[in-house]
Parts: C-alpha cells; sequence; structure tokens
C-alpha cells in the first residue's frame, strides 16, 4: 500500500501489520495528550507538585532525555570535528534520536509552564542572571539544529528525493553539516551545563549546591561532560534495541564498539571527576554549610547510600570498566550490560540532582519530603515516549535512517 | 531580546547572554540561507 514510499533494497512489514505493532503505543500516546490537556485546561493542580516539589518528574525527565540525547551532539562532534568517518552509519539515527529527545523536552516544558501560549516572555523579556535562560535559548536553538539536521533525511525519502529541489536542497545540507553541527556543539555545552548549573548554584539546597570557577559550579562542568559520555550509550542501546525488533543487523560491530569505546573512556573520566565532585561535597562544602554528608542519606524511607552507590559505581565505574577494554566490549551481553548500566547510571544522577535536592530538608522545622507523581504527571512523562516510538518506526520505515542495512542484510540473504 | 525592549539595559549580562543567542542564530540563518541560495541556483 506504502510501497512507493519505502526505500529500495530493504524488507518492511506490510503497513496493516505496522499499524497494528503500533497501535498499543497509539494508545499510550492518547492516553498522555488526554492527560497534557488536563493540565493546560484545569491547571497544575492536576498535577502532585507543591512548594516542596517546584521541580519535580517533569524536570527529572527532561534533564534525563536532555543527557540521553546528548548522543547527538557528540556523535556530530565525532563526526565532523574530530574526523571520526565510520560514526556516519550511526550519525542518522543518533540525530532521529536526539530529535525525539529535545522535541520531547520541549514539550513536557510546555506542559510545565502552565502558559504555554507565554512561551516567548522567554526570549522577549528574558532573566539574563538566570541559568535557566540560558538553557532556554540554548535548549530552542539546539532543537531548530536538530531539525536542520533531521531535514536532509526526511528529504531522502524515496518519492521526496525524486523532486530535483528537494533532491538538491538534501545534497547542499549535508555539503554545509559541519557547520550546523559545531554550532549544536556550541549550543549542547552551554545548555547541559546550565542544567548542571541550576543546582550547583541553589545555596539555599546543600545537596545541590556546588563551589565552582568564576560563575559555573563544578555541576555545570560534570553536567556537560556526562552528556557527552552517557548519550552515545543511549543511542547504541536504541539501536540494539530496534535491531532486536526487526530481526536485522542495522550497523557494523566495528562502529558500535568505537562509539562504546569512546563513550567508555568519557564515562571513566567523568565518573572520576564526579567522585572527586562527591568527595570535595561531603568532606569541605557540607561541613562549611554546617551539615554532615549522612544527614542526605538517612533518616528517611527512600534515599539511602544505596542510590550514591549505584549511582557512582554501578552506573559509573562498572560500564567504564566493561566498556573501555576490547575483549569485554566485543562480548554482546556485556556490553548490553554496560549501556543499560550507563543509561540507568545517567538518569539517577539526575533524578537525585532534582528530586532528592529538593527532598532533603533545609530548616529545623522541616522533615523529608518525599513525593509520588499524580497519574497526569506519569501520563505526561510517558507521553514522549510513545512519540518517541513511533517516530522511530516511521523514521526506520520510510527514511534511509541506517546506511549499512543493505549491505548488511543482503549478504545475509545471499548466505 | 533587542534594545527597545523596555527592560534592556547595556551590561554584561546583556552583552553575553543576547551576544550568544544572536551569533547562533545568524550561523544557523545564514547556513540555512546559504543552503537555500545554491539549491535554487542548481533547480
Amino acid at each position: 500500500m506504502d510501497s512507493a514510499l519505502i526505500q529500495k533494497g530493504v524488507k518492511r512489514c506490510s503497513l496493516p501489520n505496522f499499524i497494528l505493532g503500533l497501535s498499543p503505543v497509539i494508545l499510550l500516546l492518547l492516553w498522555g495528550v488526554y492527560a497534557m490537556f488536563l493540565c493546560w485546561f484545569k491547571g497544575l493542580n492536576q498535577t502532585n507538585m507543591n512548594d516542596y516539589y517546584g521541580f519535580a518528574l517533569w524536570i527529572w525527565a527532561d534533564l534525563a532525555v536532555i543527557a540521553l540525547g546528548g548522543g547527538a551532539f557528540f556523535t556530530g562532534f565525532l563526526k565532523y570535528i574530530t574526523g571520526q568517518d565510520e560514526i556516519k552509519n550511526i550519525i542518522n539515527y543518533a540525530v532521529v534520536i536526539g530529535f525525539i529527545c529535545y522535541s520531547s523536552a520541549l514539550l513536557i516544558l510546555a506542559i510545565d509552564v502552565g502558559q504555554p501560549l507565554r512561551s516567548w516572555f522567554i526570549f522577549w523579556h528574558a532573566n539574563v542572571h538566570s541559568m535557566l535562560t540560558e538553557v532556554a535559548f540554548c535548549l530552542s536553538l539546539y532543537f531548530s539544529v536538530l531539525a536542520i539536521e533531521f531535514l536532509p533525511l526526511v528529504l531522502e525519502n524515496r518519492k521526496i528525493n525524486d523532486i530535483p529541489f528537494f533532491h538538491n536542497l538534501a545534497h547542499n545540507m549535508h555539503k554545509s553539516m559541519a557547520v550546523f553541527a559545531a554550532t549544536g556543539v556550541f549550543l549542547s555545552c552551554f545548555h547541559q551545563g546550565s542544567l548542571g548549573g541550576v543546582s550547583g548554584v541553589l545555596y539555599g539546597r546543600p545537596f545541590g549546591f556546588r563551589e565552582g570557577l568564576l560563575i559555573w559550579p563544578w555541576t555545570f562542568f560534570l553536567y556537560t561532560w556526562s552528556a557527552a559520555a552517557y548519550g552515545p550509550c543511549f543511542t547504541i542501546l536504541l539501536t540494539k534495541t530496534l535491531e532486536k525488533i526487526t530481526k536485522k543487523k542495522l550497523v557494523k560491530d566495528n562502529v558500535i564498539e568505537l562509539l562504546a569505546k569512546i563513550s567508555g573512556w568519557m564515562i571513566f573520566t567523568y565518573i572520576i571527576a564526579k567522585t572527586i565532585d562527591t568527595i570535595y561535597w561531603a568532606k569541605v562544602t557540607l561541613p562549611k554549610l554546617g551539615f554532615d554528608w549522612m544527614f542526605f542519606y538517612s533518616n528517611n524511607d527512600f534515599y539511602g547510600l544505596w542510590i550514591l552507590i549505584f549511582e557512582i559505581l554501578f552506573g559509573g565505574f562498572l560500564p567504564a570498566f566493561i566498556l573501555m577494554s576490547a575483549k569485554r566490549r566485543k562480548n554482546k551481553n556485556l556490553l548490553l550490560v554496560a549501556i543499560i548500566l550507563a543509561v540507568l547510571g545517567i538518569s539517577v544522577n539526575r533524578w537525585v540532582m532534582v528530586l532528592q535536592t529538593m527532598a532533603a530538608p533545609v530548616l529545623s522545622f522541616d522533615s523529608w519530603v518525599l513525593y509520588i507523581p499524580s497519574w497526569q504527571e506519569v501520563a505526561t512523562t510517558l507521553l514522549p515516549v510513545a512519540y518517541g516510538i513511533i517516530l522511530i518506526a516511521l523514521a526506520y520505515r520510510y527514511l534511509p535512517v541506517f546506511p549499512q542495512e543493505k549491505e548488511l542484510n543482503s549478504i545475509k540473504e545471499e548466505a | 531580546m533587542f534594545p527597545f525592549c523596555f527592560e534592556w539595559v547595556w551590561d554584561i549580562g546583556h552583552y553575553l547572554f543576547f551576544g550568544g543567542m544572536w551569533y547562533a542564530i545568524i550561523i544557523i540563518s545564514a547556513g540555512l540561507g546559504y543552503c537555500l541560495y545554491n539549491t535554487i541556483k542548481e533547480s
């Protein structure tokens, strides 16, 4: 039915099967859209946010998808700035993932701000003393960069590419892509950093507060570094997931291994810096503020030392240890364990920096305030997941996302 | 965002924030404009 839109030389399932397969995800999407409209029409009373939790599940989801989407800017950096040519075989998919992550982040923010029609106030009436203003600028501009990076892929659809104007436009955009990629790296470094800076400058919240360099707390640099380190793991994880679903090999092992190796070394250097930062915070920053570090990991039902150990040891050192060794990362099961742990590790990091920061008591009459999101918050947080699955499915079906797919699968068919 | 907005002040904060923003906008627009110009020329 839609075979004219599908690339030549690749196999795709029939359109009814495709729609049937996506139907549970479409239902999830509709549930999220319903909750989104509830939040917009009835207001933020639909959430369980309160005076303690001004930042809650949505902001964690925002920070997590932005970190996980970091694979787009970092693969762009590797391909166009450091000249790692092999990355060209996975960069399209990294861009699609980045586009989904950043559009999801903007969607979540559009729900969270409560008055999305006034989003332009961020630009027009900018507060130039706010880290979040910088985040808003860089996030929206980087999203436009990702849209520009995604556009040539859309234009390479079999039917669209038949039109000379679109064919030439895709070709010219590919030729200029290094400029867009470099701009994306510049923007990403700043908004990833400023997201970290938000918790780092909260001197009234000692769990998140950090000292730093000039106006930038150490979390500024740690967030940028961690997004570059962990983002490629998410790209690899989604590649492996798509390969499992489609029962096809889509990217050659040497490309995955190169990305895994770079990611492993980046995670290793990051987690050493994170460990030093944590020790300095525990032994120098907190005593100066009148706190003992164990105060933040005791006397509550959820936030124990386990979360710190999981983040640093299991979400940092362990995946780095696996990915840095050629022998270990060639083992498919170990590779999978490492990338899953890495994705969980960075998500836990963003969770503690948003929610544990809010939960910890800072005044003598305060106690730990734990938070359970409302179903509307859960539904709107799952909405981007459903949207992402649908967009990946559409991109995989109609666009040449994986340049090696034909070669890898025709070899299999001939054999 | 613009010097004619009533909150605008000529200070370091505005130079840095809006300097960075306009720098990125100009590069993105110029890059996109260059691609469109070449495409129209070739088509």
